[in-house]
């Protein structure tokens, strides 16, 4: 992508529903979204990584955003989509899927219209929102997809594999959700 | 980039692989000094690397190289033996040349120190040199000119005038002069001597067609005749062979291409005439005097012959080969990778099928893709002995720096790995090879009096074992000092210090991070970075190190690396709704367990009276599910022994596509990626040595 269709794009968002919250991503960061085909579960990870899709002949991790949130699993219906997003991971480019339970539009928003985030009481860790913004009367929390996935929050330190850290992981999670 | 820009970037390409060619023949003299085909290899690489050189810009390699090669002539002209001081001294030299290739890049480089080296080398070069002829001093002025090497050949036609004698000329003492030369063949022609009643007896009437072999330049010759260039009817003096193509012994060329490059012929009259000719065969036979069939059986032993020289040449220069980017090659493995899925997809639907043609087509495919798949595949796979000689030469560097004798022995140097894996593990080896020369061998005095032979031997040797390349280095030192290992993990704090340890263990602490048991700083290693940087490369290349020490007696590094191909064979499992793949090459045989033998604790299963500890894949991944009643081992050996491991069932072989697993899930224990399964799902690849030492940890 050039710097232009950055430039372009930099006011738009992609807007997703958790259970009935509204996000958002930059559309700069999204790749594309899928409808949910079948995972495979990777073991002895965390729980929230799902596991791998074959995104044409790639093995893709799929992270799911309602147990990373603390929200409980996503589960399968017609809706429930995979966000194909690009995030940097120790600065080396990385695609991952998110689970999302719908997908609803491309919504642009002015920066002027977005205001920063709270510093409470957000069902999410504060520093995963780069800001609010509004649809009509619904509030929208844009993320901030490198820090989401970053390379602490998918607990990719070497002591977190197995199956004790995935409990860990997942008290902790429920925590931030607090 | 520019054109020039790509020139340049293409000679440097090939003076570094010229280098490296030139380094191996170098350390290959040092064994066998009187070979002929290695110097003639020595001087063959130093002439392309001065030729292109100068020719793309880079004069002062080339007239270093120059001065160097001078010297190699000397050597090749058997003007002196190959000795220990030149070897160092054109080793140096060849270091210089890599560094002035790589000086060449950046601007700003300390010239100065260069250019001081190279000088220093020269100067000493020189000095070895016996003769102090004046002729390298002729040579250092002119450094471009293309002096002819060994012996070159001249046709000379020496036609002197009729008033040759006039002038007081004797062409019989030209004739002695071009002997003194070198080795002359004369053809005196006398058919232009008039009969006795005509004759001029002042008149010269005879003349010459001469073949001078001679290692003198064309302007030695043509000073023979000097003098009497005025007098003479004709006078050419051409050079017909240079001397540095003649080595081969092939055939010189025939009569009448002489003949006609002479002028004494016109192609069409040769063409006539030989179209008029019957073959020597034929006419022998035709007259009887042999049969025709000694004939024929003389004439296959010509072709033979022929056809052996025509097959000995490319082979003497370098093996044919063509330079592909390596990105293009990354590139059609993908494809091929992605060819070899849809191939197991479409096999998938035609088993389902019940359309013979449709079948057979499938089959036909199968078999295609495999064999596109290994050859493709075969491309990146390199024998690892491209590198052993890059280390022969540091065992000698290093050994001569620190004053110890060490013989380095290799083995296994036709194992093949992927070309990215040799690459990447060039750095770890490199540091383990200075540690073993630097800390494992004693000087000779130390070995001598601990009863040892004062030459000490580090083994370096490859080989295949199941699915993986084991990598061993092994020297016969003075070994590890499993108590000093302790105390110094215990002193950095890496360590309790009643922590109960194994030798094994105590030893394999020093991979760890800021460990250095040598006393003394040396340039060679000691710092404390070295061992947990060679585990982390290794690692990183999804290996394993290991290490083992006989105090007194030896060292032994073991690394172990996945072949890390791109596809392999696998054979896919089930267990609950999971699908997973083990490479093949580690499965010997599939068993049933009933659920009899399966005792509750003891993991082991009744292998035709043998014992073999099995992992129960449910478990170790904690997977859903009850088990069904019979469940299947698939027996592996990993490194020498046999594990089962048991899954719910055994589907069948897959050409397996390894998908990197990615950042997110590379300490996963126990899988090594994940591969396509025939209906685009993924199933994941496991990793047999990494599950079993995950098992036996917990």
């Amino acid at each position: 992508m050039s710097t232009d269709d950055i430039s372009l794009n930099d006011n738009q968002y992609l807007t997703f529903v958790l259970e009935d919250e509204l996000f958002a991503l930059n559309i700069g960061s999204v790749r594309e979204v899928l409808e949910l085909t079948s995972i495979t579960k990777v073991p002895r990870t965390p729980e929230f990584i799902r596991g791998v899709i074959n995104l044409r002949g790639r093995a893709v991790p799929v992270v799911d955003l309602r147990m990373k949130f603390g929200m409980g699993e996503t589960r399968r219906t017609v809706n429930t989509c995979i966000i194909i997003v690009e995030v940097e991971l120790d600065g080396e480019s990385t695609v991952l899927g998110a689970l999302a339970d719908s997908v609803q539009e491309v919504y642009e928003m002015e920066s002027s219209q977005i205001e920063p985030p709270p510093r409470m009481g957000t069902r999410i860790k504060s520093e995963f929102i780069t800001g609010m913004g509004k649809s009509g009367d619904r509030f929208i929390v844009i993320l901030d997809i490198n820090k989401v996935f970053s390379a602490e929050e998918l607990n990719l330190a070497a002591d977190a594999v197995g199956i004790s850290g995935t409990v860990e992981r997942r008290e902790g999670t429920a925590d931030a959700g607090v | 980039m520019s054109q020039d820009d790509m020139h340049r970037m293409a000679f440097k390409e090939e003076a570094a692989e010229l280098l490296g060619e030139l380094e191996d023949s170098l350390l290959a003299l040092e064994d066998q000094p009187e070979d002929q085909d290695l110097i003639n290899r020595v001087f063959r690489a130093m002439h392309t690397i001065k030729g292109s050189g100068a020719m793309f810009g880079f004069d002062d390699i080339a007239a270093f190289t120059h001065e160097v090669e001078t010297v190699f002539d000397k050597v090749r002209n058997g003007l002196f033996a190959v000795t220990k001081p030149l070897l160092d001294l054109t080793l140096a030299a060849r270091d210089h040349i890599k560094s002035l290739l790589e000086v060449s890049d950046a601007l700003d480089a300390d010239d100065e120190v260069i250019q001081t080296r190279g000088r220093d080398i020269l100067c000493r070069l020189r000095q070895l040199s016996p003769t102090a002829e004046p002729e390298p001093v002729r040579e250092a002025v002119e450094p471009a000119s293309e002096l002819p090497r060994g012996k070159a050949t001249y046709r000379i036609r020496f036609r002197p005038g009729p008033d040759f004698y006039t002038t007081g000329n004797n062409p019989l003492h030209l004739l002695e002069d071009l002997f003194a030369l070198g080795i002359v063949r004369s053809y005196p022609h006398t058919e232009d001597i008039p009969c006795l009643e005509d004759i001029d007896p002042e008149s010269c009437h005879v003349w010459w067609d001469i073949i001078l072999g001679a290692q003198v330049d064309q302007g030695q010759v043509q000073d023979v005749f000097v003098f009497v260039e005025d007098e003479c009817a004709q006078l050419s003096i051409e050079m017909i062979d240079s001397g540095s193509a003649a080595a081969d012994g092939g055939v010189y060329k025939k009569l009448g291409e002489i003949l006609v490059e002479r002028g004494d012929l016109t192609p069409e009259d040769l063409a006539q005439a030989l179209a008029s000719q019957k073959r020597l065969g034929a006419l022998l036979t035709e007259s009887g005097v042999v049969p025709g069939p000694t004939v024929e059986a003389a004439l296959v032993e010509q072709d033979a012959v022929r056809d052996i020289r025509k097959a000995r040449e490319p082979a003497a220069e370098t093996a044919a080969s063509i330079r592909v980017a390596a990105d293009k090659l990354d590139n059609l493995v993908d494809l091929v990778g992605e060819l070899v899925i849809v191939q197991a997809q479409i096999k998938q639907v035609v088993s389902g099928s019940a359309d013979a043609v449709l079948k057979t087509l499938s089959e036909h495919l199968e078999r295609l893709s495999d064999d596109l798949r290994d050859s493709t595949l075969g491309i990146r796979m390199l024998p690892i002995g491209t590198t052993f000689n890059k280390y022969r030469r540091l065992v000698r560097d290093l050994s001569a720096e620190l004053g110890k004798q060490i013989d380095l022995v290799t083995s296994g140097e036709e194992t093949e790995l992927d070309k990215t894996v040799i690459e990447r593990l060039g750095d770890p080896l490199v540091h383990l090879l200075r540690n073993s020369i630097d800390h494992g061998v004693e000087t000779p005095e130390e070995r001598l009096a601990a009863g040892k032979p004062a030459r000490g031997t580090v083994r370096l040797t490859a080989e295949h074992s199941g699915g993986a390349v084991v990598i061993r280095i092994a020297d016969d030192g003075r070994g590890l000092e499993a108590q000093a290992i302790r105390a110094k993990a215990v002193e950095r704090g890496l360590v309790s210090p009643e922590a109960e340890l194994t030798e094994k263990e105590l030893y394999n602490l020093i991979f760890l991070p800021g460990f250095s048991t040598a006393r003394a700083i040396t340039s060679v290693s000691g710092r404390g970075v070295g061992m947990d940087v060679v585990k982390r490369g290794i690692e990183s290349l999804r290996g394993a190190v290991e290490i083992d020490s006989v105090p007194g007696q030896g060292t032994e590094i073991t690394v172990r690396l996945p072949l890390t191909l791109a596809i392999i064979d696998g054979l896919q499992v089930q267990t609950g709704q999971e699908f997973f793949v083990a490479p093949l090459s580690i499965v010997e045989e599939c068993v049933d367990l009933p659920r009899t033998d399966r005792l509750d604790g003891d993991r082991i299963v009744n292998l035709r009276g043998e014992i073999v500890p099995y992992i129960r894949l449910r478990d170790f991944f904690s997977i859903d599910g009850r088990p069904p009643d019979v469940e299947q081992v698939v027996v592996s050996c990993v490194e020498g022994s046999r594990v089962g491991i048991v899954v719910d069932r055994v589907i069948g072989e897959h050409q397996t596509v390894i998908k990197s697993l990615g950042r997110i899930y590379r300490d996963v224990e126990g899988l090594s990626g994940a591969t396509i399964k025939g209906d685009g799902t993924m199933a994941l690849i496991l990793d047999v040595p990494g599950l079993l030492r995950a098992a036996v940890q917990s």
